[in-house]
């Protein structure tokens, strides 16, 4: 369902009433649960859209790396606002969460092609050249017609490696790691996963070879191996890095995942965003393919089948989560899923499946080669091996940095030349905003988490307004399946914005922790869970930042009561506006 | 065959459950009522509203949903969970446009006998969302009008599963989800008078409204008028 309707958005640039008809006729679904699945996701379309959409990175990250004159620039030139489609259908103009390219802000999407470091003036080019008719990819990267796809996405996008591990980014012996895996017994395999300590790497940190061993534990005709390439949470671009520099080793990895736990099939699910690096992907599989490391009787090992597809996303970054992910290769709008069953138990169509990050994959390749012991030694109590950190923000070298678990948060900030910070978003919005008294604490799963996202604030930075930022964010990517998630991150959002104008009163700190309180216990998935982390961890670390902007009530005037706000809908409605609250009107 | 029982508390009262039972119909089998809003006897389990939210073990979990387990400790009407589930109900009334006064469903609306249930009365601290949404009254016989609707998508699964037909379905993402038709409007659809999505006993609400049968009952006889939600089932507590 997501390929049928991907391939109608990008050949009729939107999903018409009509197409709803012929998709559903044709599947043999009805045409309101083809309406769901694609009003569900951000980048199908049931209205128009043009035969070029570009859509900006509105994160924050890009914002203060200004993006908004960027914005300017490109309405100018187009001659349509944000949001809007040419009156010719040559042009779309879109706003778009993090696209994961953070390291190169402000970035953008060209249908399927990505520009980076952009200023007014390359915008202005861009808009020109476009409009001349040049294709997206020339414009990306011109000259790009004789290149393999390998070397695109190279020059397309820097890789911005900053520091090279011992694991992933360092030199890596190409298939040792399936080569010893094909000597052993899947529970062999299992074992040395486990052994070695490696816990998950896209955020939740499971403790992978247990992962693996319940899957295989679990009695069933077929299993199935999915490799989460959603790398949704801003901030967080380091699986866009393995995927361009180490695509065989992650699919060494999953298949070496595949042969623990008896799978014989698999799925890339490669965020719409990354639709660059689709191409690219796909000669690496088919190339594994062609030399007998996917399909049948891998390796020579008679019975050891296992191939696999790329299922792209369609731009939810809920789809990261596993359930939801799992939904969304099955065709179903991304909504995670009840839990129990849990995926290694009752996974995709039904069956076991394990979900592993793409980093996760790579290091289970690494483990195979170099032992459990190699990778158990490094890193710290808990927090075995080495980790990828995508820095970003105010700091002198953003990029992708492979370090050891364990490192202080002060060190890596010496690293990256980002000393000067005031903050630091450890783990994404999902995550904690950690202040300068804190930058002692050390990057590990039981202190400060994270599944890679780092990024630097300067003192120049307004933390409130980043905390909007991220609420609209969460407000954006909820699902809407739980009542807590879908309306209260709405409230929470509104109540930023309270304060943000100056119009909150000092119960208001308290509100927002009590219904912060109450949608992280009463959400349904790890996305309401943590949305409302950026205010509880700035109240914790900030305060000055809520109490400055506090009014304390007086005497029967309540400042939080916004006459403009209150009386916006009346002056819809009406389609005037007041006498008395707008000054300039009857002038 | 059915398999052996075991116990689980809720609120310090020992139960009996079966393996396979889900906390809630456990809890329904003992006469304990944990409060409901998406789920629906009939239907399947959906675990949306969270207004079902207990603590089970120390976690928070959707009482619709999660499986009893043996020796499980539940947490149902203490006074932290009446308080996350006053929020949900309140954040219901303030995603949608709720004039009980003028509503057709007033009195035998299961929302609206939630908040006085969870002694709903003071003023919210919420604020308003207010959405525009038009009303369908294009069908001969019912008209749906979702300024009210809780999006517990009861008439989806009933419609789906009982009536297997597929008259309603969601749209959108996050605040913008929304209860939707097969088509461009309700007559275009093949919704009847008698499919069970449509009766009085499927939405909670007052979405789904059957054409010159509103206001029949007056109100002051209607069902929750006269005894709180959750009384018929622990009617049969049996301690
Ligand atoms: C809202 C949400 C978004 C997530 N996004 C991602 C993601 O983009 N990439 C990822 O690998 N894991 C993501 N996760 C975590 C996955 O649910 C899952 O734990 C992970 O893919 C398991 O792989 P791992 O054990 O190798 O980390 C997300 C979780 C949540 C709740
Ligand atoms: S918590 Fe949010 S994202 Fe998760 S199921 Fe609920 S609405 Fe969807
Ligand atoms: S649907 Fe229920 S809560 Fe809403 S207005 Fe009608 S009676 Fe009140
Ligand atoms: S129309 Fe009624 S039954 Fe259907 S989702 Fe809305 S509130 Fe629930
Ligand atoms: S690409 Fe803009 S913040 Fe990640
Ligand atoms: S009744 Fe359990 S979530 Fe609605």
């Amino acid at each position: 369902m997501m390929d049928i309707l991907r391939a109608v958005q990008d050949r009729n640039r939107w999903i018409s009433p009509e197409s709803l008809e012929v998709i559903a006729e044709r599947t043999g679904l009805t045409r309101i649960q083809v309406e769901g699945v694609a009003s569900f996701y951000s980048f199908f379309s049931l209205t128009p859209k043009g035969r070029v959409t570009i859509r900006l990175c509105d994160d924050i990250i890009d914002r203060f790396a200004g993006m908004e004159e960027v914005a300017a620039a490109l309405e100018e030139a187009l001659g349509i606002r944000m949001g809007e489609t040419s009156r010719d259908g040559a042009f779309s103009l879109d706003r778009t969460p993090c696209i994961g390219l953070c390291d190169q802000a402000p970035a953008a999407m060209i249908n399927d092609v990505v520009v980076t470091n952009l200023t007014p003036d390359r915008a202005r080019s861009i808009a020109a050249a476009l409009r001349a008719g040049t294709p997206p990819e020339e414009v990306a990267l011109p000259g790009c017609g004789g290149l393999t796809p390998a070397e695109r996405v190279q020059r397309m996008v820097a890789g911005n490696v900053r520091h090279a591990g011992a694991s992933l980014l360092g030199p890596v012996p190409a298939e040792a790691g399936l080569r010893k895996a094909l000597e052993m017994t899947p529970a062999q395999i299992i074992d040395t996963v486990e052994a070695s300590g490696l816990r998950g790497c896209g955020g939740a940190g499971f403790v992978t070879g247990r992962k693996w061993r319940f899957a295989a534990a679990e009695p069933a005709d077929r299993r199935f191996v999915i490799c989460n390439a959603d790398e949704g949470e801003p901030g967080t671009f380091k699986d866009r890095v393995l995927l361009v520099e180490r695509p065989h080793l992650l699919i060494e990895g999953m298949t070496i995942a595949a042969r623990a736990v008896g799978a014989a099939e698999g799925i890339l699910y490669l965020r719409g965003e990354y639709a660059f690096l689709r191409d690219h992907l796909q000669v690496v599989i088919d190339d594994r393919r062609a030399k007998g490391q996917l399909g049948q009787g891998i390796g020579g090992v008679p019975g050891f089948d296992f191939d696999l597809r790329i299922q792209m996303g369609a731009g939810a970054y809920i789809c990261g989560e596993e359930g939801a992910l799992i939904s969304s290769c099955e065709g179903l709008p991304g909504e995670p899923k009840t839990r129990p069953p849990f995926p290694v138990n009752r996974g995709y169509l039904g069956f076991p499946t394990v979900v592993n990050n793409v980093e996760t994959f790579c290091h289970a390749a690494r483990i195979l080669d170099r032992g459990a012991a190699w990778f158990h030694a490094m890193g710290t109590e808990g927090s075995h091996g080495t980790k990828l950190f995508s820095v970003s923000g105010d700091c002198l070298n953003p990029g992708v940095y492979e370090l050891p678990y364990g490192l202080e948060l002060a060190e890596l900030l010496r690293l990256v030349g980002g000393e000067d910070a005031a903050a630091v978003l450890v783990g994404g919005p999902s995550g904690t905003m950690v202040d300068r008294a804190n930058f002692h604490r050390r990057l590990t799963f039981d202190d400060l988490a994270t599944g890679g996202a780092v990024i630097v604030f300067s003192p120049r930075r307004n933390l409130l307004e980043i905390v909007e930022y991220y609420l609209s964010f969460f407000v954006h990517e909820s699902c809407g399946y739980c009542t807590p998630c879908r309306v209260g991150n709405v409230f929470l959002q509104q109540a930023i914005g309270k304060f943000r104008r100056g119009l909150a009163n000092p119960e208001d700190v308290e509100y927002l922790r009590d219904l912060s309180q109450t949608i992280i216990e009463t959400s349904r998935c790890g996305l309401g869970q943590t949305s409302p982390r950026p205010v509880l961890t700035t109240l914790d670390n900030f305060p000055l930042i809520y109490s400055a902007v506090i009014k304390p009530s007086s005497d029967r005037v309540r400042a939080s009561f916004d006459v403009q706000s209150a009386i916006d809908t009346a002056r819809k409605l009406a389609k005037r506006r007041s006498y008395i609250f707008d000054r300039d009107f009857g002038e | 065959m059915s398999e052996p029982a075991f116990h689980i508390t809720i609120d310090g009262v020992q139960i009996a459950a079966r393996p396979g039972q889900t906390i809630m119909e456990a809890a329904d089998e003992a006469g304990i009522y944990i409060p409901r809003l998406c789920d629906h006897e009939g239907l399947r389990h959906q675990g949306s509203c969270r207004v079902c939210t207990v603590k089970a073990g120390g976690r928070s979990v959707s009482a619709c949903t999660q499986p009893a387990a043996p020796g499980l400790v539940v947490e149902n009407e203490t006074p932290h969970m009446v308080k996350l589930r006053r929020d949900l109900v309140e954040m219901l009334f303030h995603e949608g446009n709720h004039l009980c006064p003028i509503c057709e469903a007033s009195g035998n609306c299961e929302l609206q006998a939630m908040a006085y249930r969870l002694g709903l009365t003071a003023p919210s601290r919420f604020p308003f969302l207010q959405p525009t949404r038009p009303l369908d009254a294009s069908h001969p016989d019912i008209a749906l009008d979702t300024n009210r609707c809780i999006t517990c998508g009861r008439c989806i699964r009933a419609s789906q599963d009982v009536d297997h037909k597929g008259v309603f379905g969601y749209v959108g993402r996050g605040i913008h989800r929304r209860v939707a038709v097969n088509g461009p409007d309700l007559a275009h659809t093949d919704a009847a008078i008698t499919d069970h999505a449509i009766s009085a006993e499927v939405c909670p609400v007052g979405c789904i409204i059957r054409k010159r049968v509103g206001f029949r009952i007056p109100i002051g006889e209607r069902e929750f008028d006269a005894a709180l939600i959750g009384e018929e089932i622990e009617e049969h507590r049996d301690d």
